[in-house]
């Protein structure tokens, strides 16, 4: 067990973790932020999609040592007030079906748009690529990051 | 129908002072704030927002004024808390109805006492009674109105004047969702919780024979090892030190039955597929005359693998387990069921066990079986600790009650340019008496000689209800016959439906039918019409399917398009009769789900057996549709009047059939066989 000193949602936050641990259960379990969900635990489903420094990445499979001083976001601090286009699109849109996936799909497609303000439609198919909806609700997800791109 | 209850104890009214209670579903505060207990278990088919709109609607109160609060299992107060079927809104309407109806009739009782007029005199809208001048809100009324005596054979409204059914009203649990509070089950934790994290046997017919735990509990963060059957439970203070603790596990494993594979499991299905069953399902006229008299016969088999459910929340509950009580919190399909068996494991009265409905990562029929929450009464009363047995992937992918995999063997007799002969065989995993087929559905009715069978080949390895259980496979393979057989026949995919409905519908052949021929008529009719059925389209293979099931009725068009000799899946247009649409946008998402569900599935759906051993654990070997291969969909209702009827699952079965058929027209190659990818059709 060693002490970690982490910056997540602009606050630092100190954990103690085996090293292996990955951010998704110092997340979740030494944390108690439960935003971010568990699906598979090999980057395959993107449950639980965080930004490092504004890119998604897979926190399912990074592990506490890897992230150092790198800026953490995560679905509870996307957006100080709960209002960030993505979110507000993803509440116009009615997206959700069961849910669980939706946090990872927010995350990821929040970092899309960070990077290319105005996605085509195969940039978003593109992009999104890695995030499963059980539910299929992709139609929605799709409209809603079109809108929230108008939006931003 | 939902029970009600109308007693309650002086208690309970002290213990909300602000709050009236009409009765188990319904409070209204003194500052108007409607909260609804919705009674059913919430697995993303949103009935925790649309059961609450129907009492909403005939309570006639501002929605915006409704908060919305999941009932715990109560069978004394509530009746069906299942999801399954999709019947919650069917099966709740009436009920729900007079839920608010009744509130509502208590409301103007007391608004007429205070003001000494006729309850006849008063009306109601958006929260208020009024009657001549006079006016007062809901939350004024509560008080006295909860006095009232309750009324019987309240009136309901006339659909044509409903104003919350029929609208889009989101979520309920949208906030919630979009800024990642802890809603599931698998985000609950209660202060001193271990997690258990649960070695299961590698394969269906093994069990335990020795394990080593001198490993694991060196793993920091392990706090227990404990054996409950076959299966060994991982204890820690947090979940990677379970799943690191599982890993250090040491067990070894013997036969406990046959180790079965999934090529035997094939050729026992084929064969059973050509024995002849001397209790048919339905028999109407004489099968073997129209096939001994037929100019043409078309013989073709379809077959389809196991699948497991892949919830994107993997299975978990938790469970306290105490001299006092036994608690159970959790996502659970059949809370009632699973208290019964939780109290008969432990050998504790019913009474002794609560269930609290997390909402639910996910349902799909995975989370009717409840073993997992029985894992977890059974590891917290040997542990004597409150436990939260999480899933891995793996654990999930590999736990069994699969889709059972099963074959279907369908033959048409052909003779002067008619259809005179129709006789179907199903075979599939499951018990000898487990039906296969739907004999009494389409196209019942509709044919001379129509003749169904079924055989069940018994099997240690687990399978129950997957979305649209039986006809998530059996309507694609249907449904692809038809769309050949009319190719053969030389007429269109959508005449020949069309004129078996017909006969269906004036002059049924033989006993009842279970479908009403006219209304699958109607959505077949929408459907070709908002897919031009009958304007061709260069370069787009349109393909056709129609399906009833769970009450509802449910017509598809898929265009094919190729992209550099690539089939692509353009659309897919849907036609629905579901009755009432209590809510528009989220019904489109179910039925835009169920399609994308139903084709990703017969695209890519592939789970095989060696030596009882799943080959695929995880979502790097089995693969579920993603955003690029999932095409637009575009839903039709039909506008209708009726009582509602499912909508979870009836959009589902019909979409492999019709991507079938468009796929056919494209490629030029038929697929009999799920997933489609492995026969000759290439998705990217």
């Amino acid at each position: 067990m060693a002490k970690y000193t982490l910056s997540i949602n602009g606050e630092q936050k100190t954990v103690e973790a085996d090293a292996d641990t990955p951010m998704l259960w110092v997340l979740r379990d030494l944390l108690d932020m439960k935003g971010t969900k568990f699906g598979c635990g090999i980057a395959q489903c993107g449950a639980c999609t965080v930004h490092m420094n504004g890119n998604a990445i897979r926190s399912c499979s990074v592990p506490v040592s890897a992230v150092g001083s790198n800026r953490i976001t995560t679905i509870e601090g996307l957006a100080e007030k709960n209002d960030h286009p993505v979110q507000n699109a993803w509440r116009e849109h009615d997206v959700p079906q069961c849910g669980y996936c939706q946090a990872g799909q927010i995350m990821n497609a929040a970092a899309l748009l960070n990077r290319n303000s105005k996605p085509s439609e195969e940039d978003i198919e593109t992009a999104m690529h890695g995030n499963l909806c059980r539910c299929g609700t992709y139609n929605k997800i799709k409209a809603a990051i079109t809108t929230a791109a108008s939006n931003m | 129908m939902l029970g009600f209850n109308w007693g309650f104890s002086a208690e309970d009214v002290k213990a909300l002072p602000a709050d009236y209670r009409f009765n188990a579903f319904l409070t209204i505060a003194a500052d108007g704030t409607v909260t609804i207990m919705s009674p059913n278990p919430e697995i993303g088919q949103n009935v925790k927002t649309s059961m609450p709109m129907v009492i909403a609607e005939e309570l006639d109160c501002n929605w915006a004024d409704v908060k919305v609060e999941q009932a715990p299992l109560d069978s004394e107060n509530y009746e069906r808390q299942v999801a399954g079927g999709s019947q919650s809104i069917r099966q709740g309407w009436t009920s729900l109805r007079t839920v608010g109806a009744t509130a509502r009739q208590m409301l103007i009782g007391a608004a007429a006492a205070k003001w000494g007029v006729s309850a006849s005199s008063c009306s109601t809208s958006e929260g208020k009674v009024t009657s001549g001048s006079r006016t007062a809100t809901y939350g004024e009324l509560a008080q006295l109105a909860t006095d009232q005596t309750v009324p019987e054979n309240v009136k309901l409204k006339d659909p044509k004047d409903f104003k919350i059914i029929g609208t889009s009203r989101t979520n309920v649990d949208m906030e919630s969702i979009v800024t990642g509070e802890p809603v599931f089950g698998m985000d609950f934790h209660r202060e001193g919780m271990q997690h258990a994290i649960v070695m299961r046997p590698p394969a269906f017919g093994m069990k335990l024979k020795s394990y080593d735990d001198s490993a694991t509990r060196q793993v920091t963060g392990v706090t227990d090892v404990v054996r409950f059957g076959d299966k060994i439970a991982v204890l820690s203070t947090n979940t990677w030190a379970g799943i690191k603790g599982k890993k250090a596990l040491k067990a070894e494993w013997e036969a406990d039955g046959t180790l079965e594979n999934t090529t035997g499991h094939d050729r026992q299905l084929l064969s059973l597929l050509d024995k002849p069953n001397d209790k048919p399902r339905r028999n109407d006229g004489d099968v073997d005359k129209a096939f001994s008299e037929a100019d043409e016969v078309l013989e073709k088999v379809y077959e389809a693998p196991f699948l497991p459910h892949n919830c994107m929340a993997p299975m978990n509950f938790f469970a306290d387990v105490r001299d006092d009580k036994v608690e159970l919190v959790g996502p659970i399909q059949t809370p009632q069921w699973t208290r019964s068996r939780v109290a008969t494991l432990l050998n504790r009265p019913e009474t002794d066990v609560t269930i609290d409905m997390t909402r639910m990562g996910g349902g799909f029929g995975r989370r009717l079986y409840g073993d997992f929450s029985l894992e977890a009464a059974e590891i917290s009363s040997k542990v004597k600790k409150p436990i939260k047995v999480v899933f891995s992937r793996e654990d999930d992918m590999a736990a069994g009650t699969y889709r059972p995999a099963s074959k279907y063997k369908f033959r048409a007799a052909v003779k002067d340019g008619k259809l005179t002969g129709y006789h179907l065989t199903g075979a599939g995993i499951g018990g000898e008496r487990s039906n296969f087929t739907r004999q009494d559905w389409f196209p019942a009715g509709g044919i001379e000689n129509y003749k169904v069978e079924s055989h069940g080949l018994a099997s240690n390895i687990t399978t129950g209800a997957w979305r649209a259980p039986i006809t998530n496979f059996l309507a694609v393979a249907e449904q692809s016959f038809f769309s050949e057989l009319a190719e053969l026949m030389e007429v269109d995919e959508v005449k020949l439906r069309l004129d078996i409905l017909e006969r269906a519908k004036s002059n049924p052949v033989g006993k009842d039918i279970s479908y009403e021929p006219e209304k699958m008529i109607g959505v077949i009719k929408l459907a070709a019409e908002k897919a031009n059925w009958s304007q061709p389209e260069a370069g787009v293979s349109k393909g056709f399917s129609c399906y009833y099931s769970h009450n509802t009725y449910v017509a598809e068009v898929a265009d094919v398009i190729m992209k550099d000799g690539t089939p692509t899946i353009d659309k897919m247009t849907v036609a629905v009769d579901c009755g009432i649409v209590v809510n528009p946008e989220a019904a489109i998402n179910q039925v835009q789900g169920g399609v994308v569900d139903g084709i990703g599935h017969a695209l890519f759906g592939d789970f095989s057996f060696v030596n009882g051993v799943p080959q695929a654990t995880n979502f790097d070997k089995y693969r579920l549709i993603r955003m690029k291969e999932a095409p637009k969909v575009e839903v039709n209702f039909v506008k209708s009047f009726n009582d509602p009827t499912g909508l979870g699952e009836p959009s589902l079965p019909p979409a492999g059939g019709a991507l079938a058929n468009a796929l056919a027209k494209a490629t030029g190659t038929r697929v009999y066989t799920i997933p489609f990818v492995k026969g000759q059709i290439k998705i990217e």
